[in-house]
């Protein structure tokens, strides 16, 4: 399961039998903390096989909350959350948070070597698992160096290596670029695509950004707050090249709209003055 | 820079004492002091040697105490809640005050050690109780999704994560344990017991022998400065490649 060789088929295509079937299921899922907030109240979503998931939604929607339920991070207080597969047979899931949240006292090599070292692989039988998330990543030449010498979407990149190299076959991703500057993003959005295409793996990713979403998934679940839940879902055709000229495109632009206006209409305001930047 | 301002100050005392000619029993010329040091070098040596002792001693005794219970703190929060107050009671109560009990309690030289002890003990171990209880939320989260034991969250994130806070309570630790250790062998001295350095002080003082006594503090001053520096070196070293507290100024 952790061996070099253990290479999933490419997604992206119809080829997989499993693909686009449930791999989890949220029903009438409600989460209230102990302050007495609601966070979450009667949520229902599926997360399909190998599916680039966005939740979009303002700050405070709950859409973390409901991240932290799928990693089995929290409880919820209602409903239920059914996994496709029994718990022996399910992959691990790789979490990126929105900090890089890398342990400052430890290289590179020895942060992304943390997840399997927790399940007790020594740095030697590691290795080549660790080199390869780091290649995939970009980072092949820093595995010494130590994260207070690294830029923040180097940091990032090695979160997402961290995140990889256990091979998840489900990887969520809760707002990890949001304090990215906008060159950096761009790039990380282009890598990210990539990597998904590679790995075939599942990816719920958790975002306030339109732009981002419409770029990244092939399906966007659009939030409304107080109390967090499904508001309209938009499926985006997954087979459009992302690269440059469709971030350029008016077919981008069309469905950046049609979700800016969706996520308007979700805030309940109206939908008119949500115009495009 | 420091070194200039410290020149300055032993040539002003130079003056001082030459200018208004006073006699070596109201302030002795730098000089003086530092002939007695060498004169007196063998019984003042000795006298180090025993201070010096007793605070390294107190030092470990509270880097072990301290540390192992800053551990058994944070991992039951009612046995912090429950303790903590006694450690503070010991802390807030002056050493000096407690000092005379110990030596009616204890043998001179352990009553010493035990009063050092006391004073260093605390910062070690509300530091570490601090730094073991400072973990990045996000990185506990990750360690759960990752299936970690509790003694892997323990030595891989809770360790690390309080080591900047523990050099630096070692840090006031350090230079707490010779005051203790100096306190307590001044209230045994006056009893007419000890050896360390702040007996010679006492004792110059009631021989009226001013150099000595000037000799015995600056050996003191120096204890104390040498003990403040290994220990920032030490920090230094452990923490230099990762944590903010080590960085390079001019970065």
């Amino acid at each position: 399961m952790t061996g070099a060789g253990d290479r999933r088929p490419v997604g992206g295509g119809a080829s997989r039998g499993a693909h686009g079937d449930p791999i989890l299921t949220l029903r009438g899922v409600g989460k209230a903390f102990d302050n007495g907030v609601t966070a979450l109240s009667g949520l229902d979503m599926e997360i399909r096989d190998g599916e680039f998931l966005s939740l979009l939604g303002p700050s405070g929607c709950g859409k973390s909350t409901a991240l932290r339920l799928i990693a089995g991070l929290s409880a919820p207080t209602s409903g239920v959350i059914d996994h496709a597969r029994p718990a022996a047979e399910r992959h691990s899931i790789g979490f990126v948070f929105q900090e890089p949240t890398l342990m400052p006292w430890a290289s590179v090599f020895g942060n992304v070597h943390l997840p399997l070292r927790l399940k007790g692989q020594s740095r030697r039988a590691a290795e080549p698992a660790i080199e390869e998330a780091l290649e995939r990543v970009g980072l092949a030449g820093f595995r010494d160096a130590y994260p207070r010498e690294l830029s923040g979407g180097m940091k990032m990149r090695v979160s997402i290596a961290r995140a990889l190299v256990t091979r998840p076959s489900l990887l969520l991703m809760d707002e990890p670029f949001a304090a990215l500057d906008e060159i950096t993003r761009f790039k990380l959005n282009n890598d990210l695509l990539a990597l998904w295409k590679q790995l075939g793996c599942t990816v719920v990713f958790v975002t306030h950004s339109v732009f981002e979403s419409v770029f990244l998934s092939t399906r966007i679940l659009v939030f409304r707050a107080r109390p967090g839940q499904v508001a309209a879902e938009i499926a985006i055709d997954p087979h459009v090249p992302r690269d440059e000229a469709f971030r350029t495109s008016a077919d981008y632009a069309g469905m950046c709209r049609r979700t800016s206006q969706a996520l308007a209409a979700a805030m309940g305001e109206s939908a008119g003055g949500g115009g495009l930047a | 820079m420091p070194l200039v301002v410290g020149a300055v100050v032993v040539v002003a005392w130079d003056l001082l004492v030459r200018l208004n000619n006073l006699p070596p029993y109201v302030l002795p010329s730098p000089e003086a002091v530092l002939a007695t040091l060498v004169k007196d070098w063998s019984v003042l040596f000795a006298s180090l040697l025993v201070t010096l002792r007793i605070t390294v001693l107190a030092l470990l005794a509270a880097v072990t105490g301290g540390g192992l219970l800053a551990l058994v703190f944070a991992s039951a929060r009612i046995v912090e809640l429950s303790l903590f107050p006694i450690a503070v009671l010991l802390q807030v109560t002056p050493i000096i005050a407690i000092a005379p009990l110990m030596l009616i309690y204890l043998q001179p030289d352990t009553a010493v050690l035990v009063c050092a002890f006391i004073v260093a003990f605390f910062p070690i171990l509300s530091n570490t109780t601090m730094g073991l209880n400072s973990v990045d939320p996000n990185l506990r989260d990750l360690f759960a999704l990752s299936g970690a034991s509790r003694l892997q969250s323990l030595l891989l994130l809770r360790l690390p994560a309080a080591l900047p806070y523990f050099l630096s309570g070692l840090r006031i630790a350090g230079g707490l344990a010779l005051i203790g250790a100096i306190v307590a062998e001044i209230a045994a001295g006056s009893a007419g017991q000890g050896s360390g350095l702040a007996f010679r002080v006492v004792e110059s003082a009631y021989r009226l022998n001013i150099p000595r006594m000037f000799a015995a503090l600056l050996l003191i001053s120096l204890t104390g400065i040498f003990i403040h520096g290994a220990l920032s070196l030490l920090s230094w070293l452990a923490l230099r490649r990762w944590h903010e507290s080590a960085l390079d100024p001019g970065r």
